[in-house]
């Protein structure tokens, strides 16, 4: 026996097998309740993902600056001598006129 | 009157849910149909439709309305035939079981006189049911788009989104791959 010839014949059977297209009853409902339900998850999933994204980096970028602006602070407290510094520039006119008078 | 495809489509992505429902009962016979050349189980044909048609309508604005509508979802259904056979290619059957007796009866039949034996009878289908079961998913979907729907290469092509040249060589081995397992069976039973 050729398989050749029994595969075409198997073929034949195939082809001639009428279509099965019953239908179970209602289905197109439950398509529409999966449609239904997944609706609103999927307007969340579509923005939630970046949304996520955009907070993570923000998160990041926040760090990052925090851990610059604390790494490039003069080390020593310094505030007492830009307090002298601006004190001495505001009463220097006033320092000197009162150098004239005496 | 009723309402054509192109407006349902255009109402669907409108924002208009409900629109789709008449889309699906005017084409799921269709996919049902498709369904069941690759799907044995009923339950895993239902799952088969419902992925399809939960698809069409999430990717609903990609279609462009050049070709007609039932294209485009008979385009989708094979495609996620295809898929669900790739996904279940570990629970395809590997080994031949035991013939029923009417499989065995015809094949008696065909052995003895070939021309004679029916094709219309339920045993040729079964057994045929059982053949393409044990191809790889590649194999049965070229079997079953090229012999048993016989589309043209070119549309085959088309749907599954291979290359022409692709398509006959799946082809050229899904036939060889066929006659390999007939050999099998022909050889255990009757050498």
């Amino acid at each position: 026996m050729n398989p050749s010839d029994l595969q075409a014949k198997l073929i034949e059977a195939a082809r001639k097998e009428p279509l099965q297209d019953q239908v179970p009853y209602a289905f197109e409902k439950r398509i529409m309740a999966c449609l239904a339900s997944l609706s609103p998850l999927n307007s969340w999933a579509l923005w939630g993902r970046p949304l996520w994204r955009a907070a993570l980096s923000c998160v990041a970028i926040t760090l990052l600056c925090g851990i610059w602006s604390l790494a490039s602070a003069p080390k020593g407290d310094n505030s007492d001598s830009f307090a002298q510094a601006f004190e001495r520039a505001v009463f220097a006119s006033s320092d000197q006129h009162l150098e004239d008078i005496w | 009157m009723e309402p054509t495809d192109a407006e349902l489509i255009a109402a669907v992505i409108q924002g208009d849910t409900a629109s789709f429902e008449p889309l699906i009962r005017k084409y799921q016979p269709r996919v049902f149909a498709t369904a069941r050349r690759y799907a044995r189980r009923e339950s895993e044909v239902e799952d088969i439709v419902q992925e399809v048609f939960i698809k069409a309508f999430q990717k609903l604005r990609g279609f462009r309305g050049e070709a007609p509508f039932e294209h485009w979802l008979m385009r989708l259904a094979v495609r996620t035939c295809y898929d669900f056979l790739r996904a279940h290619q570990r629970n395809r059957e590997t080994s031949f079981t035991e013939l029923s007796q009417p499989e065995t009866d015809w094949l008696e039949q065909f052995v003895a006189e070939p021309s004679r034996a029916d094709e219309h009878a339920e045993a040729a289908r079964q057994l045929i049911g059982r053949i393409l079961g044990r191809l790889s998913p590649s194999a049965r979907l070229v079997i079953t788009l090229l012999e048993i729907e016989e589309r043209p290469v070119k549309e085959i092509a088309e749907i599954t989104g291979w290359s022409v040249p692709l398509v006959k060589v799946r082809a050229f081995r899904a036939r060889a791959e066929m006659r390999k397992i007939l050999a099998r069976i022909t050889k255990e039973k009757y050498m």
